[in-house]
């Protein structure tokens, strides 16, 4: 008989808050089919105590450095950091997701259940430090999203979108594979760490170039960069509000995360090849997202075109590979978290009855029907123009000011360019909002207590990250730090 | 005792016929299809070159695309049925409530 | 540059799909008319879909049947190194199943196995 195997070392610790979230993900589902199953109003409180358990786990592990699974998984600054955006994005959401639900009907288990497996999803891509787990990672977080976009099964817009995610995203997702595949031909190994030591003695091979290519393709469309964007209005329209806001910051933020850390740490080696792909694409990105935002008359597809651009301003921070550019990059995803979400979970809370208020004249005169709403969603407008002292301001002067400082000036020149384009769609629905007299129905607001609650959380976030900004721009390059090293 | 590099041909080739099946077919299941012709072309180069370097690696990962891809079919197909529910046809063209 | 094939093998793959592709498109062209188009070529239309409605409870069971399937990818390997593996690998299998038994009692609670 052959020797017993040695078992290997289990480091659960390591993956304790995307634990902690699967845990809960599956006792929601076990909970929707139990008694009561008429009610499914507790089973929001239970997602969201365990993202809360999962934010507990994040502080209680801050400042470690562990790695296990044969250096599969990691858990730095880093990737807390990450896990920590996804987790306020998640909570918010559930808590919106409660209000927008119990208001169209549709409370469920599998909602909730689904949005859990998502966020472990994300959080383990930020965690991955082998290319297989950040395929995996991408898959679970890619196969719920697709499902929940098309989770309004009696609207065809919302099959629509769910179906449109789906072929376009496994198609994305195949060719990360192959781009995986042919570097691990390359360096002989899916480690970013080996990869990188591989790679350093033989530069700029080839097969490395075009898995390069192909794992670019696939991360430009999670993060929904131009030219792989033409998805993106089309789900964030389709999809349920609630969801729409994660696919906006969640996904996007799991994506940078990978992306970062694959170029960054794994892909060292090729930094003058990709940082010029990088370039063209941040300026093709930002300026197509905001010229074509400007025809939209559609709220949500409005603010899916202003997300486009926003991802053309962070691939910017990237273009250098190091220096303030990646630290910059992650305090603006912050910032932009906070207010995406806010932004979505507003228009959530602005449902008609039975009909959702997308079109932007479906906003006009709100500021006297319920001022506090329109203030709101004015804030959270205001800040994604960029105007001081709000969020999106002191990520943006972040942004730029690390690009100018690697030697980026046209790319610059062309960003603050495209802000001031942006600044006109976001302040028409401003005007909408408050000179315009409503024509016909008005738009019916009853926020529930967790909406509220919510809105006043993204709220706050984006004044306090906005008025002292210093303590989490600090936080922002430190996280990053083991990553630059 | 075939060269690798014709594993590696086979799956280029196969990975393209993917790509142009998406771009060019209307049914979703057909494109559908070509999607897991692209993550199979993936599988059969990993494995081409885990059997050049000599290491488990390339086959250990095959397994968990072959469960990513099956969770893909779950998923992938329980949408067109919903799909289909509502609309008893099925062609991406009909996929066009929202244009900008 | 020893990989400077993979190149030529990547212009070789495109070009032998858009052949595979393409070739028959000019080779047998497809001229679609009306009448070609119709079921039976024997002047009257089809009341209905030849195999009649299609039951949406055999695609619910297909699917079933491919994540059920599909563990068995992992329990093969397993199973082959079982004395080897030892307790450790006993007690980490039964984990696996056991997350894959609360799916099977979901579909199971939540209707998915009725036929009717």
């Amino acid at each position: 008989m052959s020797p017993v195997v040695p078992p290997p070392a289990v480091a659960l610790g390591v993956l304790l808050p995307v634990l902690v979230v699967l845990a809960a993900a599956a006792v929601v589902l076990v909970l929707d089919v139990l008694p009561p199953r008429d009610s499914k109003a507790h089973l929001g409180g239970v997602a969201l105590a365990g993202i809360i358990g999962a934010l507990l786990a994040i502080v209680m592990r801050w400042g470690t450095d562990a790695r296990a699974f044969r250096d599969m998984v990691l858990l730095d600054t880093y990737a807390l950091y990450f896990d920590l955006v996804i987790c306020y994005a998640a909570a918010l959401i559930v808590m919106f997701s409660m209000d927008y639900l119990g208001r169209t009907g549709s409370e469920s288990g599998e909602y909730y259940s689904l949005l859990l497996f998502s966020t472990a999803g994300m959080m383990l891509m930020a965690s991955a430090g082998d290319l297989i787990v950040v395929f995996l990672a991408l898959e679970l977080m890619s196969l719920s999203l697709y499902v929940l976009a098309g989770f309004f099964k009696q609207r065809l817009t919302s099959g629509e979108a769910s179906m449109k995610y789906f072929l376009l995203g496994a198609f994305a997702s195949s060719f990360l594979l192959y781009g995986i595949a042919l570097i691990y031909g390359a360096t002989g190994s899916t480690n970013l760490d080996r990869i990188a030591a591989a790679a350093a003695t033989r530069n700029a091979e080839p097969m490395v170039l075009i898995g390069l290519a192909m794992m670019l393709v696939g991360f430009g469309f999670k993060i929904s960069s131009v030219p792989f964007h033409m998805w993106a209005p089309d789900v964030y329209e389709g999809a349920p509000t609630s969801v729409t806001a994660f696919i906006a910051t969640g996904s996007k933020a799991a994506a940078f995360a990978a992306m970062i850390r694959v170029l960054v740490v794994a892909l060292r080696g090729a930094q003058p090849d990709w940082s010029a792909l990088l370039w063209a694409l941040a300026a093709l990105t930002m300026t197509v997202g905001n010229v074509v935002a400007l025809a939209q008359s559609n709220l949500k597809r409005l603010l899916a075109y202003s997300s486009i651009a926003h991802v053309g301003y962070m691939l910017m921070g990237l273009v250098a590979g190091g220096g303030p550019g990646p630290g910059a990059v992650l305090f603006y995803l912050l910032a932009y978290t906070f207010t995406t979400v806010g932004a979505f979970g507003a228009i959530a809370l602005c449902a008609r009855a039975g009909e959702e208020a997308v079109e932007v004249s479906d906003y006009a005169g709100l500021a006297r029907r319920h001022p506090v709403l329109a203030a709101t969603l004015a804030l959270f407008f205001l800040s994604l123009i960029g105007i001081p002292p709000l969020a999106g301001f002191v990520a943006k002067f972040y942004l730029f000011g690390a690009a100018v400082r690697a030697g980026y000036i046209w790319l610059t020149v062309i960003a603050v360019l495209n802000s001031a384009v942006a600044a006109y769609y976001y302040l028409r629905v401003i005007v909408y909002m408050y000179m315009r007299e409503p024509d016909g129905e008005p738009v019916a607001v009853a926020p529930s207590l967790a909406g509220g609650l919510a809105l006043t959380l993204a709220v706050a976030g984006i004044v306090i990250l906005g008025l002292m900004p210093a303590p989490f721009a600090d936080l922002a390059q430190v996280a990053v730090a083991p990553l630059l090293r | 005792m075939v060269p690798e590099s014709y594993y590696l041909a086979l799956s280029a080739v196969l990975f393209s016929i993917g790509v142009v099946g998406v771009i060019i077919r209307r049914n979703p299941l057909v494109i559908f299809m070509s999607i897991e012709l692209m993550l199979n072309a993936a599988n059969l180069a990993f494995v081409a070159f885990g059997h050049r370097l000599g290491s488990n690696d390339g086959q250990a990962v095959v397994f968990f695309v072959m469960a990513v891809a099956a969770a893909e079919v779950a998923v992938g197909l329980a949408i067109i049925v919903a799909i289909f529910r509502l609309r008893r046809r099925l062609s991406v063209d009909d996929l066009s409530l929202m244009r900008w | 540059m020893t990989y400077a094939p993979m190149l030529m093998v990547f212009a070789f793959a495109a070009l032998v799909a858009g052949a595979l592709l393409f070739l028959p498109k000019l080779a047998a062209p497809r001229r679609l008319t009306p009448v070609k188009a119709e079921p039976f070529e024997c002047g009257k239309d089809p009341m209905e879909i030849s195999e009649g409605r299609f039951a949406i409870k055999f695609s619910t069971v297909a699917i079933f049947f491919i994540l059920i399937d599909i563990e068995l990818l992992f329990v093969w390997p397993w199973a082959m190194l079982y004395r080897r593996l030892g307790w450790f690998g006993f007690a980490e299998m039964l984990v696996f199943l056991g997350i894959l038994m609360l799916g099977f009692f979901y579909i199971w609670r939540k209707g998915g196995l009725e036929w009717e």
